[in-house]
């Protein structure tokens, strides 16, 4: 009885702030301005600019993920080797700025990147040409690299703890060299790290806004300020509630890849 | 069309202002003075804070304060009526929506009799939105322009038009306006065409229009603008007025080499104007009566223009203010040079639509 008392406020909770409003989207989805059913809010996603916002959003998240998944690995493998232990400085360093505003950082990139911002300011003290890096595709990528790369790099370093050092003195004694041990032992082994990493860049990435109105200028349109524009501007909730539900069915997809290489919750990043 | 929101301190107050107001209820008078409450729904930093300790102070009226940063956000919040409030204060063409559902009070101007230092100008352009003059009183207004950096633009390239904006010198050079409204009456002014139309084939004249433009625009920005022009990022932006005055002073004091000067393009352009109105369903009419008519004091109004630095419609204040402001063609520009101009209308929801569906054609573009 008392246990199950205290899993009152957790239930309020999830009803409340994860149920109703999941609900509530569905509901706006799949209906019109007056209440009646249609698909017509779903199906809107065909159209030339819903299209070409959802694929452009799911190209630059693909790259970023990409990156973001080199750029982690080695890392992971760098962090392990050092010995360097679980809340160790290295990590620390490594999740400190997320302690910070994801406002202000992707601000300072605007800072940054700007025509007469630090960079261009330092390229021109080197006399060198300046070099228009603001609002284009390549400095949303950036944003959503820097932004991301914790989210891939701790998943894939806590299965890499994980993995006994006897298993890779095995496979070194029975004479695999580095690059066989990094295909059959190490990679294999780590596949929950890497899905869950996957995971944790592409859908925030995919969705995002903030970035591509911040680095992008407004001038690239991705489905996430699709959506934020129905929302805010165009006040039309139902035709973003039905976007939204299609994109869901991209995190729902992730979420089953999820469960099915990482059955023991191995990979998850805290 | 307040630009000049700090969304953070923004939050933090309206975080309070929720707090405090869930403590007492719109309808609960207990505990207040007799002179009862008023609940106000204003922009973010939209007036002097010791002026509402002056109101308190002098009429025993208790103000509770709400604040909200656009207009599209008050609506529903009015609309819905779960908190009511006793004065509020809209935009031009959110106005003219409230009128048209039914939302808004008639003014008694029995009870605002300083509605006298407002200049007759402003009260004959708010007739676009509110005919008669039944339900508004205005409280500060502004124009759309163009700023350009006096370093990065030639003396013979100033832009005088809207269609400067289109100029392939200035390539990569332009900050565009990032709101449908605002993009679509830049384009639909320099085709000579009413920012208010509703004509399928104009808005699409106007959409390839902005279209064409957007290899030019370096970028698509609201707040921004303001920022990005003072560390001379780009050579052209499309600019509310309002933020002219900051602009001047951050100039002078950065002691920057270039100066930045606002034009108003000769097409014409957006006069906004921003009113105190009163809902329907206020509890407090009179009270509210009471704040509107002791913001119309001179004094008052022009300790608010001193803190907000939004053209006030108030002659009287205009007459307390130095001769070197009053000059000041960016802020209070000459009546001839708005000949052009027209003020934002309601459109209906279904217009909106087609202006929303145009921009985001641009936008994926």
């Amino acid at each position: 009885m008392n246990k199950k008392l205290l899993s009152g406020p957790y239930l309020v909770w999830m009803v409340g702030f994860t149920v109703i409003p999941l609900l509530l989207i569905v509901y706006y989805g799949l209906t019109d301005k007056s209440g009646a059913f249609t698909l017509a809010n779903i199906v809107s996603i065909t159209t030339a600019e819903h299209a070409k916002a959802l694929w452009l959003s799911l190209g630059l998240s693909f790259i970023s993920t990409m990156i973001c998944l080199v750029l982690a690995y080695p890392l992971a493998m760098i962090l392990r080797k050092r010995g360097v232990g679980r809340g160790s400085f290295v990590v620390f360093i490594f999740i400190l700025p997320m302690w910070m505003n994801f406002l202000l950082r992707t601000l300072a990139w605007q800072t940054l990147l700007e025509r007469n911002g630090v960079i261009n300011g330092i390229l021109k003290a080197l006399h060198l040409p300046g070099q228009s890096l603001i609002n284009t595709p390549g400095a949303i990528i950036l944003g959503m690299v820097y932004n991301f790369l914790p989210f891939m790099v701790l998943p894939i370093y806590n299965v890499l703890c994980k993995i006994d050092d006897n298993t890779i003195n095995a496979a070194h004694d029975l004479g695999a060299d580095f690059y066989q041990t990094l295909v059959r032992i190490w990679m294999p082994l780590s596949i929950p790290g890497i899905i869950s990493g996957i995971t944790m860049v592409f859908v925030p990435a995919l969705t995002t806004f903030v970035i591509s109105n911040l680095l992008g200028g407004s001038k690239i349109l991705l489905i996430g300020n699709v959506i934020e524009q129905e929302f805010t501007r165009g006040s039309n909730w139902h035709l973003g509630s039905g976007l939204s539900l299609v994109l869901m069915i991209f995190i729902l997809a992730s979420m089953a890849l999820i469960a099915k290489y990482d059955k023991e919750g191995e990979g998850t990043a805290f | 069309m307040r630009r000049k929101s700090f969304a953070l301190v923004l939050g933090g107050i309206m975080g309070i202002g929720l707090v405090l107001g869930g403590c007492k209820g719109p309808s609960g008078s207990e505990g207040s003075q007799g002179a009862g409450e008023v609940y106000v729904y204003n922009w973010g930093e939209y007036i002097d804070e010791e002026v509402v300790s002056m109101f308190e102070e002098e009429t025993g009226i208790k103000v509770v304060y709400d604040m909200f940063e656009t207009n599209e956000e008050m609506y529903p919040v009015i609309e819905a009526g779960g908190r009511t409030y006793d004065v509020v204060c809209p935009s031009d063409y959110m106005i003219q929506k409230m009128i048209e559902n039914h939302m808004l009070a008639e003014l008694n101007f029995d009870n605002i009799p300083n509605l006298e230092h407002i200049d007759p100008e402003y009260l004959e352009r708010s007739k676009s939105f509110d005919p008669e003059n039944k339900y508004s009183v205005p409280y500060c207004w502004g124009t759309v322009g163009i700023l350009y950096n006096t370093s990065m633009v030639a003396p013979e390239d100033v832009p005088t038009k809207w269609s400067d904006l289109w100029d392939e010198t200035f390539s990569g050079e332009i900050l565009m306006q990032d709101s449908v409204r605002d993009a679509f009456m830049v384009a639909l002014k320099s085709l000579g065409y009413s920012m208010n139309t509703s004509d399928p084939g104009e808005l699409e004249q106007a959409r390839d229009l902005l279209v064409k433009q957007k290899p030019l625009v370096q970028a698509y920005v609201i707040d921004q603008v303001r920022d990005k022009m003072i560390g001379g990022e780009a050579a052209l932006g499309v600019i509310y007025s309002g933020e002219m005055l900051y602009i001047q002073e951050e100039v002078a004091n950065q002691g920057l080499e270039y100066s930045l000067e606002y034009v108003i393009p000769e097409e014409g352009t957006n006069v906004w104007l921003d009113s105190w109105v009163i809902p329907s369903n206020a509890k407090n009419k009179e009270n509210a009566e009471a704040w509107i008519n002791f913001l119309c004091r001179p004094d008052i109004a022009k300790m608010n223009f001193e803190y907000i630095t939004y053209a006030t419609p108030n002659k009287g204040a205009f007459d307390l203010l130095d001769e070197d402001l009053k000059n000041n063609k960016a802020v209070f520009p000459d009546i001839d040079s708005l000949d052009n101009c027209e003020v934002f209308q309601y459109l209906g929801d279904e217009v909106d639509t087609i202006y929303n569906d145009l921009w985001k054609e641009v936008k994926s573009n």
